[in-house]
């Protein structure tokens, strides 16, 4: 089973990032997911977490996710050197940073540092980061292709949006793929 | 069958059950971790997918006094809770099972204050199932849209008109997202048969709703409710039978055995930690250990027969409650003791009571419990209920060795003075 774990600021589509992977790889990629938020009380700008399950087998077990095939940070300033500690051994995170540099040649490059809301910016105008995200982590975990992401995006957008989201997915992904070779 | 497949909730799966049941009348006041079934119905309504009297109401004790008046009228009604919620409608709920009221309610299961939490745990709905209503308990959001339309096939079969409460965990069900199938509207329709209510009220049929017993008959009428609920056992297997033919799902009637023929260790559900046992279940028996899962999907009416087959060759059960009845034990504990107390004495038995406000139960602790069960047919422990990974240090005793008791036992101490 690979185990996922989303940060994000309330507001941020940190939990909509982890609903439109699971619905993607469970809708058109033949395998199971399971999405939820960290459950409670939600607030605008206050640290949030959210989660993906996802297996070739239908997920029985409901409980915690404690060791992370991925924690994707969609708010770099949520990262935590600690965080490190809550991967499985191949275990990688995922960053959203303006500074992709910055995080070369730690922790063993088991960090993948994307500018995530650079290339928000620049398709949509605005800096959010979450649909970006989905396709880093497809690109790095190899679940997903940009097909199955743009097919789960047509039930979040329409017209003008959907085609700047899916742009956002193409180049994002592209880029990840160049990083990853390196 | 033709259906469409949809990433949703717990709740939206619901919501799609209730909108495929089309149920002409409902009414229902918000309450996390209900909220979205009710948000989801009042749009559907509003943009016609669902044609239905929604009515707004200031609280629970009124949704479902509104859901008695129109279900007398014989329509088909619906409403959905959870928790304080469920608390402030309790007066209602021995009127809507007294008075023989097919109303379908979902319940979203969260613990009780105090402490306040939104957090799930069975509290709410096992307080209330002396009320009269039969009581549903699911695993996944599937299973939660399957018998969301079976609830209304059961509640208003002729032979049972007694309502029925569909229990949901808080959140590990209603804000899970998952990949639900969703049948066609008149497939659902065709299977779902018309309210034909004989008792209906109407100019032609003028009746008396709130009406009054006296010594001398009030028993009768409580015999007949009593009777209508274990008679709703047949309509429980036929209505599962017949939808399975149509929908090709089926979830093994009022309690479903996991790998219990010759299941010597039986941990006993109810809820969303199903799935979790039964994962731990499968890697038991690849280590060679004869370990089974029930999972009681009806505690009213109370699968009886069911438990008791299904732990024919069981040396040791556990009972896991996600709930406690203070100064006693868990509620599923009582009733699974009370029919394994028929015919299985020298079954040693355990009752975990885990998953209080919400709190995880990990597999890792479902292993401990069948290490526990085994280790348990040697030294006996005196006292059968446990609470899963308690955070404070406590002077019971349970299978520790007597050092260990002793050691706790001055740190107890030490706690609470």
């Amino acid at each position: 089973m690979t185990e996922i774990r989303w940060h994000g600021r309330g507001g941020q589509g940190a939990f909509t990032a982890s609903k439109l992977f699971g619905e993607a790889v469970a809708l058109y990629g033949g395998l199971h997911a399971l999405a939820f938020p960290s459950f409670g009380p939600e607030r605008r700008g206050a640290p949030v977490l959210a989660f993906t399950k996802i297996s070739a087998e239908k997920i029985e077990d409901r409980s915690d996710i404690r060791k992370c095939d991925y924690i994707v940070i969609l708010d770099e300033s949520l990262f935590d050197g600690n965080f490190i500690n809550d991967l499985k051994p191949e275990g990688k995170i995922i960053i959203n940073t303006s500074l992709p540099d910055k995080y070369k040649n730690h922790y063993d490059k088991r960090i993948i540092a994307v500018d995530a809301t650079g290339i928000s910016s620049s398709v949509l105008g605005k800096p959010i980061a979450n649909t970006a995200m989905t396709a880093v982590l497809a690109s790095v975990s190899g679940i997903a292709e940009p097909l199955i992401l743009y097919k789960a995006l047509k039930h979040y957008f329409k017209d003008e949006l959907l085609r700047k989201n899916m742009e956002i997915i193409t180049r994002t992904f592209d880029i990840s793929q160049n990083i990853i070779r390196q | 069958m033709k259906a469409i497949r949809k990433f949703i909730s717990g709740d939206d799966a619901v919501a799609e059950a209730v909108r495929l049941a089309s149920p002409d009348f409902i009414a229902a006041y918000p309450i996390t971790p209900q909220t979205v079934v009710v948000e989801r119905l009042s749009e559907m309504v509003e943009d016609g997918s669902l044609v239905s009297e929604f009515m707004h109401v200031e609280s629970e004790h009124s949704a479902l006094s509104a859901c008695m008046g129109a279900s007398a009228m014989g329509v088909r009604t619906f409403t959905a809770t959870s928790s304080q919620g469920l608390l402030y409608m309790a007066e209602c709920l021995p009127y809507a099972s007294g008075g023989r009221f097919p109303i379908v309610m979902m319940n979203g299961n969260r613990s009780v204050a105090l402490p306040w939490s939104i957090y799930g745990d069975h509290r709410d709905s096992l307080s209330q199932l002396d009320s009269g209503w039969i009581q549903i308990y699911v695993e996944d959001a599937q299973e939660s849209l399957d018998m969301t339309i079976q609830a209304f096939a059961i509640a208003e079969n002729a032979e049972v008109l007694t309502p029925v409460m569909i229990n949901l965990d808080g959140f590990l069900l209603t804000h899970t997202y998952e990949l639900v199938e969703i049948p066609e509207k008149d497939i659902v329709g065709s299977w779902l048969a018309p309210v034909d209510n004989p008792y209906a009220m109407n100019f032609d049929n003028p009746r008396n709703m709130g009406f009054s017993s006296q010594p001398s008959d009030n028993t009768e009428f409580k015999y007949q409710q009593h009777k209508a609920v274990e008679d709703s056992r047949k309509i429980i297997l036929e209505t599962e039978k017949s939808f399975e033919q149509i929908f090709g799902r089926s979830y093994g009637g009022l309690a479903a055995g996991f790998m219990c023929d010759d299941a010597e260790f039986i941990i006993i559900t109810l809820g969303s930690v199903t799935g979790t046992c039964r994962t731990v279940v499968r890697e038991l028996r690849k280590e060679g250990i004869k370990a089974g899962l029930i999972k009681i999907r009806f505690m009213r009416p109370f699968p009886t027969d069911e438990i008791i087959g299904l732990t024919t060759n069981a040396k040791a059960i556990a009972v896991l409650d996600r709930d406690i009845s203070f100064g006693y034990e868990g509620t599923v504990f009582t009733n699974v003791n009370s029919a394994l107390a028929r015919t299985h004495n020298d079954i040693l038995k355990m009752n975990y009571i885990a998953g209080l406000g919400g709190r995880d139960i990990p597999k890792e602790s479902i292993r401990e419990i069948f290490k526990e069960l085994e280790e348990g047919l040697t030294t006996r422990p005196d006292k059968a209920v446990k609470f899963l990974n308690l955070n404070v240090e406590t002077d019971e005793k349970y299978s520790d060795s007597e050092d260990n008791s002793t050691q706790h036992h001055r740190e107890g101490v030490l706690l609470w003075s």
